[in-house]
């Protein structure tokens, strides 16, 4: 048996944003997800690659799927994966970020995952740690992983990014998923629209590289790829629309509105779902709907990058 | 008394509007004379002479906003630190902000203030006392009192008054007294959870941005009220065109109403926030290049009065945080006239109208001595060298809080000797 050509290496040290990265380095992540997801889908699932190395999941909000998502990565890699719960520790007694980094990294972790409620906070705990560091969604600015796995799922089901209408629908102004795809499907060359009520539009959205819509239909009008957006409860109730029913029916995803769309359109939704409120059942369960496969290809996409990141032919993985 | 004399400098006086080169004799703790025609008075016997040629002397500055953490958080900074920090940076004399624990609003803690500036401070310190008890915004305090007892202006501090009756309520009565009100306009509900300039680059970064109506809705309000009650109004730190152009109104309106500006606002825009820098999270927030311009345009035409520093210590605690949970505001007292001396340099802004809304002006509308060197003013005054270039340094910083705007930065200008009441307070 022939020893496999080893991917190329990835330069950076840290996953926080898209924004860092050039079109190679998703390619080259894209590249190494799509290997990884084979091993996710033979029966014997665990690797040695981070034997030996410890990945600290440091989530400040829940998440449960994102969180389970890194586990399984980092356990399928074959590293030391630790949860730490923020509602039980010292965190909720008043402890600030950066002390909370600077007590994980004495642990000497390799790799911190970290979800927080306010921008900026990943790239503010990589300034404070020696170990790598990946945004898991840190407030509004960005999710990289996400939009990576959504890269992924197109990919295996459209092939090359280039030139396909991807349709971004929901609350745009609050989503780091948002913000992520935006850049990464730029960056790849695809066409973005946007489809939203004004209220959930952030400034200077059409200077963000996408095309603005407000009815579903000019907005999916011949689309490849519909992502739907999750919409918070507690903005629904007249703050930013005035109920769920008035948004349902203007910016909700069902079989009619769905019809604009090219016939193999792909629909996404990167979860957790309010039925009925951004998306019909129907639809969501429908044939078109890879909302299962996205799942996976994020466990594929996160094992990628951090074997990436821990690449041992980077002087001793990123210490 | 002891006598010095300083000569063949360039003397900048914006109350006589001088700028020219001669002579400035200070005599105790009082200027003699200052311009071209002293040269002749003579030396008298026993006094000091400084050869200044090629330096510049200007009336100290008077630094309208400036917070400090005494009484109740004298970790960031004291009165004492804090008047160290001006003196270095050229600042004789400081208005400081109610907003400390616990508030100033009260003669007692107005008493306490020019006390401890008294036994500690190298610099002149005036206290501002709350608009409101407890910068609630509900009830005015005692404007009579608290003015007998040395407070200078009324202000809320960092706090927008929301009330549109206390508003126009404490302009009618502050008009009794002879007092002026400042006001920071921010809308609570219209800013929401802001934290920059709403815009792109806000969009971006995921952070909540805050309108340029935020603080232009407020600002005009007042503005109304100011012309309805015939209050003295004072528009404590605007940050865009819209606001200039409403503060141009009501002066060619007839309204009694003056500006100012934070030198931030005049020095630095949106970008500089870079990736998340909180030392960058100011109030107002950085606004976009066109509203820095329009800034400087304001100044030079004299829509806005006055540059302040609106220095504002903050510590660890308040900046080492995320950009959205950290605190607002900048250090700014040694950084004041460097920063101000790029727009000399530049050409934007000549160096006399500098020196007035550093100054003069300030002084002026506040009711303070200093901001001029006309004979029988007091002593308050610096010793320059316009052109020395020099580069902010933390290690340099005299202020307790470190968290400055331009740290790095490269100045041209630099103070030489500050003189206070005809005391020197800082030699470099």
């Amino acid at each position: 048996m022939t020893e496999a050509p080893s991917p190329p290496l990835f330069r950076h040290r840290h996953l926080l944003g898209i924004g860092d990265l050039s079109p190679p380095d998703i390619e080259l992540l894209l590249d190494r997800a799509d290997a990884a997801v084979s091993i996710s889908r033979q029966s014997e699932k665990k690797t040695s690659t981070l034997r030996g190395r410890t990945q600290i999941n440091l989530f400040y909000e829940a998440s449960t799927r994102t969180q389970s998502s890194f586990e399984l990565a980092g356990k399928r890699l074959g590293a030391d994966v630790m949860n730490m719960s923020v509602a039980s520790s010292s965190v909720k007694k008043g402890e600030t970020l950066i002390d909370t980094a600077i007590t994980l990294n004495a642990m000497r972790p390799d790799i911190l995952i970290i979800r927080h409620q306010s921008a900026g906070a990943a790239a503010l705990l990589a300034q404070k740690v020696g170990c790598s560091v990946v945004n898991a969604g840190d407030g509004a600015h960005e999710h990289p992983t996400q939009a990576l796995l959504d890269a992924l799922t197109i990919r295996r089901a459209k092939g090359p990014l280039s030139k396909l209408i991807v349709t971004i629908c929901g609350d745009i102004l609050h989503s780091r998923v948002a913000r992520s795809n935006i850049l990464l499907l730029n960056a790849m060359g695809a066409q973005v629209r946007v489809v939203a009520p004004s209220t959930l539009l952030p400034s200077g959205i059409e200077r963000m590289g996408v095309i603005v819509h407000r009815s579903m239909a000019e907005g999916l009008k011949d689309a490849d790829v519909v992502m739907m957006l999750r919409l918070q409860r507690e903005r629904m109730a007249g703050a930013f629309v005035p109920s769920v029913r008035e948004y349902f029916r203007y910016f909700g995803l069902d079989a009619e509105k769905l019809k604009a769309a090219k016939d193999d359109a792909l629909v996404m939704h990167p979860g957790p779902m309010n039925r009925g409120v951004e998306i019909s059942s129907a639809i969501a369960d429908g044939p078109q709907s890879v909302i299962q496969e996205q799942v996976e290809m994020g466990v594929a996409v996160r094992m990628a990058v951090m074997e990436a990141l821990l690449d041992p032919r980077r002087d001793g993985g990123a210490k | 008394m002891s006598v010095t004399v300083f000569t063949d400098a360039r003397i900048v006086d914006p109350s006589r509007g001088i700028d020219e080169i001669g002579t400035v004799i200070v005599d105790g703790d009082k200027i003699a004379a200052a311009g071209a025609s002293a040269r002749n008075q003579g030396t008298p016997g026993g006094a000091t002479v400084i050869d200044c040629a090629g330096k510049t002397i200007l009336p100290g500055l008077v630094d309208s906003r400036v917070f400090i953490g005494e009484p109740g958080a004298e970790y960031r900074e004291t009165i004492a630190s804090a008047s160290e920090a001006a003196a270095a940076g050229g600042v004789t004399s400081i208005v400081t902000m109610p907003d400390t624990a616990p508030v100033i609003d009260d003669i007692a803690l107005v008493e306490h203030v020019l006390r401890a500036a008294r036994d500690t401070a190298s610099v002149h310190v005036y206290p501002a006392a709350a608009l409101s008890k407890g910068l609630e915004g509900q009830e005015m305090t005692e404007f009579g009192l608290l003015r007998e007892a040395g407070a200078v202006t009324f202000t809320d501090g960092r706090h927008t008054i929301a009330s549109s009756l206390l508003m126009r309520r404490a302009l009618t009565y502050a008009r009794d007294f002879g007092a002026v009100i400042a006001h920071e306009t921010q809308d609570a509900e219209l800013s929401s959870n802001g934290v920059m300039n709403e815009g792109l680059y806000a969009s971006w970064l995921g952070l909540s941005g805050i309108p340029r109506e935020a603080e232009a809705i407020p600002l005009e309000r007042d503005l109304m009220l100011a012309h309805l009650t015939g209050g003295a109004y004072h528009a404590a730190k605007i940050s865009t065109s819209m606001s200039a152009a409403a503060i141009a109104r009501a002066k060619s309106d007839g309204a009694n109403v003056t500006a100012a500006v934070s030198i931030n606002n005049l020095s630095l825009n949106e970008n500089d926030v870079g990736e998340y820098r909180t030392f960058f999270r100011l109030s107002p927030p950085l606004r976009a290049e066109d509203d820095r311009l329009a800034m400087i345009e304001a100044v030079r035409d004299g829509t806005v009065d006055v540059i302040v520093s609106s220095h504002d210590p903050q510590d660890v605690d308040t900046k080492r945080l995320p950009f959205a949970d950290a605190a607002g505001g900048a250090i700014g007292l040694e950084t004041l006239l460097g920063a101000a001396l790029r727009l000399y340099h530049n050409g934007d802004v000549p160096l006399l109208r500098l020196a007035e809304v550093l100054s003069t002006a300030p002084a002026k509308l506040f009711g303070l001595p200093g901001g001029g060197l006309s004979p029988g003013a007091p002593a308050d005054l610096i010793l320059v060298d316009l052109d020395a270039p020099w580069i902010v340094s933390e290690a340099d910083i005299r202020s307790r809080s470190k968290n400055t705007c331009f740290e790095g930065a490269r100045m041209q200008g630099r103070v030489l000797q500050t003189l206070v009441s005809g005391r020197t307070v800082f030699q470099s």
